[in-house]
């Protein structure tokens, strides 16, 4: 554990300024975004900037059995960074240079604490993109989104955060460095580490360094937004759009309570008695195809009757959005506390799944409003309570229970993009089964045998 | 009298539990950016203050202090909240309680403590004080500090630093309470703010014959003191509570019908600030009631007044700085750029984040020297991009931090106020009349 020789080993290793010991300081790294798990203290923090400092860092913890818990910026949804058993957080924040852009390979080298979104910034100036981009990007970090293997809201027609990682720099939690993948598109060397860590929440390794793959910035935007007043017309809408051919970049709903809930707190003048809006992007390097596929939509929603409406100018374009991006801010503005969850299903199944929702409020007397990525089959429902009062916080969890319950039976999974962390740990087995459960703890144990990495996160430890 | 948030700290429960810990506040907090550590961002400060109350820390711990006076007052984070988090009265609601609980010695140690100088920093305190206006006025008035005496109180004081020359005679000892003009359109008081006061008496002269161009009495009260936002941001809420009523007072003793402000943090204090410093006291309504009539000059020209355009010919090339409590508390940042763009010869240039902080955050840029000079860099950085002849603002604080910065940071342009570059082209139509 930790003593005082470890104390000053660190500052020793990442100086005195990169080292919090103050009980104020170490406080403001008990949490992270997610609502209702518990909190810890660590005995410490520590800011690296370089891989060498992890790998000192790393054997001291293993003398010692100290956890270690690496840290983005602490926007996580599912209790990934929050140090459960003391011990000390590695904070990635000053770990934050992009290494290397290369426009000709498409790809940029980063150090894991780079914002997602001052890499777009970095990267418009050669009219490249990294595409994932969830809704934490102004302030969420590379590393924390490979660890999460985050989603975004163009999943649908660009990927997530896995399909755009190419390589890394790990520092083993046994204290190797090991440096895998790289600038080439194909690789198939040795297994394929990558797609091990993307998504691996901090539990099998420290990722120091990530290769990126960029893609050309797409010239053409349309957007539009429709109005349903039955939900099975909105989710008709979806299957149909695809059923024509057209990945739209963007598909998003937000179901009735959302869209009231939205229109009294950001008084945009959306209409208040529809059961559902679809937001639809599309975009790409023709303008032809760009506008056929527009048209495309456009036709589809007539069909079911929705009431579309498309901007013409950047203007109106930005008007349709901000529905969307009030959607969390209005309904947080509720309640004293916001539960976001992120069940999700195959596409064809969304509309089951948006009534279960409903009944399932409607069962337990909560407040719920649902949005999220229509086109992934990955809703949000977000769940809207006060902490302080315990039935409610009773009937939040049951309802929670129910929620997965009926992802998973409609064929889907208990996290489109938030990961397990300790928030859905006791859900994993429901998904998996007990050979899921044997395997993973299995990997777990075979690279991190002292189980110092994130331990609690991810990987049940008990039955 | 129910409690408030600055005499009952449980009151800040109900604040705090806005807080989703989505941490969006991190994208726009000047103090985070440089400093990269999570207390020093609401967010953080939030946690602390939740400790507070559940007794995990207590208030007079000493890191605590120093990271609860961490912070501008920019409110960035208020305007990137989701969940509508009113952070101004958590931090200010902390500060109260540690001020109740140590009293200023205590705090002014804790904040000045790192100095080379120990035994300079009461002298230093109350030079420093008579410049922010913190004290009242029958003790500083007169008082002038010279430049030499500030040596060795912050870091900030070094072989770079420079400040506007302090005036020989405060604006308000020279200037006639009334001034009263023909077919006035309306009568407006003056509040000057201590900046305006001692250090920048010429944009108050700007202002008056701006108000004078366009026919409105302008009355400066005499009896008018500090706005009281140095006192408030160190927790001195009775101070800031007597400071409040006495300028109520003053203004209730005038037959005004608006107040007109050029400086960002008096404007709030006066707007924001004294309303829920005086809840639930005899003075709210009063307070309420001079909330509704502040106007930042500008506003002030463009929806109080029927605006005489200024015509004269300005050939300058500008860019604009918002003053955090100008552009975020007093919501005014359409209005000075409508009317700087209408001046005749004007070339404006928007800055890269025109609303990022100048780092000045009141005292911190004294306290808090390593992480104010990174955020001044950053905003001296951007001004220089923009080849900009002239940098406007509407803040005498921004004014002071600018000049100082660009001139530490080898910047070329010039720095002034909004409505200083308004009297220039009304002046310069009367130098073209007479050609
Ligand atoms: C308002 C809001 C909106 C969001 N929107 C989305 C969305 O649209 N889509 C989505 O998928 N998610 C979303 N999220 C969730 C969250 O933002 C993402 O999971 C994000 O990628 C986490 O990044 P972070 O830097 O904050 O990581 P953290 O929260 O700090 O950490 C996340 C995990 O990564 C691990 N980790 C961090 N750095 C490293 C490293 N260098 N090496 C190894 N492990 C590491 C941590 O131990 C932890 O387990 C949202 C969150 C909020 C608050
Ligand atoms: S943005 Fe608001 S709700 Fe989110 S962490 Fe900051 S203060 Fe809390
Ligand atoms: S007021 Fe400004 S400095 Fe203080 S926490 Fe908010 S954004 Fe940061």
């Amino acid at each position: 554990m930790i003593n005082q020789n470890f104390i000053s080993q660190c500052k020793i290793i990442f100086g005195h300024e990169n080292v919090l010991t103050d009980k104020a300081e170490l406080l403001t790294y008990s949490y992270d975004a997610t609502a209702g798990i518990p909190r810890e203290i660590p005995s410490l923090v520590v800011f690296p900037q370089n891989t060498k400092q992890i790998q000192e860092l790393i054997f001291l913890a293993r003398q010692t059995k100290t956890p270690i818990y690496p840290r983005g910026a602490g926007t996580c949804l599912s209790g990934g960074p929050v140090p459960l058993s003391k011990g000390v957080v590695v904070s990635f924040q000053k770990m934050n240079k992009i290494v290397e852009i290369d426009a000709d390979n498409l790809t940029a080298t980063v150090q894991p604490g780079v914002i997602i979104a001052d890499l777009n910034t970095a990267v418009a100036k050669y009219g490249l993109i990294y595409p994932p981009d969830p809704g934490s990007m102004a302030t969420a970090t590379i590393g924390g989104s490979v660890a999460e293997n985050s989603g975004g809201l163009r999943g649908l027609k660009y990927g997530v955060t896995k399909h755009y990682i190419m390589g890394m720099e790990v520092v083993m939690p046994t204290g190797e460095i090991f440096r895998f993948g790289g600038k080439t598109v194909k690789n198939v060397t040795a297994y394929d580490f990558t797609h091990l860590f993307v998504g691996s929440e901090g539990t099998l390794g420290i990722i120091t360094e990530i290769i990126c793959k960029l893609i050309p910035s797409p010239k053409y935007h349309r957007v539009l937004i429709a109005f349903f007043d039955k939900l099975e017309n909105a989710g008709k809408t979806v299957t149909d759009i695809i059923r024509n051919h057209v990945i739209p970049a963007t598909l998003e709903i937000m179901d009735k309570v959302t869209i009231q809930t939205v229109e009294n707190y950001a008084k945009i003048g959306l209409p208040t008695d529809v059961e559902a809006l679809l937001l639809i992007e599309v975009d790409g390097m023709g303008k032809d195809s760009v506008e056929w596929e527009a048209k495309t939509c456009l036709k589809i929603i007539q069909q079911n009757n929705g009431k579309p409406k498309i901007a013409e100018t950047d203007a109106e374009k930005d008007s349709l959005w901000t529905a969307r991006r009030a959607a969390l801010p209005a309904l947080a503005q509720v309640k004293p506390a916001t539960i976001l969850e992120d069940a999700t299903v195959p596409r064809t199944f969304l509309v089951d799944m948006l009534i279960a929702i409903q009944n399932i409020a409607k069962k337990y007397n909560l407040m719920i409003g649902t949005f999220g990525h229509a086109g992934d089959g990955n809703l949000h429902p977000t769940i809207l309570v006060d902490p302080t009062d315990k039935d409610e916080m009773d009937r939040l969890h049951k309802a929670v229970d129910e929620i997965f319950e009926k992802a998973l039976s409609l064929g889907g999974t208990l996290s489109g993009e938030h990961g397990i962390g300790v928030a859905k740990l006791k859900y994993l087995r429901s998904e998996i089964g007990r050979s899921g459960i044997d395997t993973i703890r299995r990997i777990k144990q075979a690279l991190d045998p002292d189980n110092i990495l994130n331990p609690g996160k991810l990987v049940p430890m008990e039955d | 009298m129910t409690k408030t948030v600055f005499d009952d700290i449980e009151t800040l429960k109900k604040e705090l539990i806005r807080c989703m810990k989505c941490g969006n506040c991190m994208a726009v907090c000047p103090v985070y950016n440089v400093e990269k550590k999570e207390s020093s961002v609401a967010r953080g400060k939030i946690a602390l203050g939740e400790a507070v109350l559940s007794n995990a820390i207590n208030i007079d711990d000493e890191t605590l202090i120093k990271l609860i006076f961490n912070c501008l007052l920019c409110k960035s984070c208020m305007m990137a909240c989701p969940s509508g988090v009113r952070f101004d009265r958590i931090i200010l609601g902390l500060r109260a309680a540690i001020f109740k609980k140590k009293g200023l010695p205590f705090i002014k140690k804790a904040l000045f403590g790192l100095l080379k100088n120990p035994e300079m920093f009461d002298k230093g305190m109350k030079a420093f004080a008579a410049l922010q206006g913190l004290f009242l006025k029958s003790e500083g008035e007169k008082k002038r500090t010279p430049k030499g005496f500030l040596k060795g109180i912050s870091q900030r004081f070094d072989a770079q630093f420079i400040l506007p020359e302090l005036s020989r005679e405060s604006f308000r000892d020279r200037i006639s309470e009334i001034i009263q003009v023909e077919k006035s359109q309306t009568i407006a008081i003056f509040f000057t703010g201590c900046s305006v006061n001692y250090l920048y008496p010429e944009v108050g002269d700007d202002l008056i014959y701006v108000l004078k161009k366009n026919n409105v009495t302008v009355i400066t009260p005499k009896n008018q003191n500090c706005c009281g936002m140095p006192v408030l941001v160190h927790g001195d809420i009775e101070t800031a509570r007597e400071l409040a009523r006495k300028n109520i007072d003053a203004f209730e003793n005038t037959k005004a019908q608006q107040i007109v402000t050029v400086c960002g943090s008096c404007g709030s204090a006066l707007k924001n600030e004294y309303p829920i410093l005086l809840e639930r006291t005899f003075y709210e309504e009063k307070a309420k009631k001079w909330a509704n009539r502040v106007y930042d000059i500008s506003t002030f020209l463009l929806k109080a007044i029927q605006l005489k355009p200024p015509k004269g010919r300005v050939e300058l090339k500008i860019t604009y700085h918002d003053s955090c409590h100008l552009r975020k508390s007093m919501k005014v940042f359409n209005e000075p750029r409508q009317l700087l763009k209408s001046l005749p010869g004007i070339t404006f240039v928007e800055m890269k984040k025109p609303d990022a902080c100048c780092g000045s955050g009141g005292s911190y840029h004294l306290t808090n020297v390593d992480t104010s000079l990174k955020i001044a860099k950053t905003k001296t950085e951007d001004i220089k991009t923009t080849e900009a002849d002239v940098v406007c603002t509407g803040c005498p604080a921004c004014m002071m931090e600018i000049f100082e910065s660009l001139h530490r940071f080898k910047g070329i342009s010039n720095v002034i106020h909004t409505v200083s570059l308004l009297a220039q082209s009304y002046k310069s139509e009367k130098d073209e009349k007479k050609n």
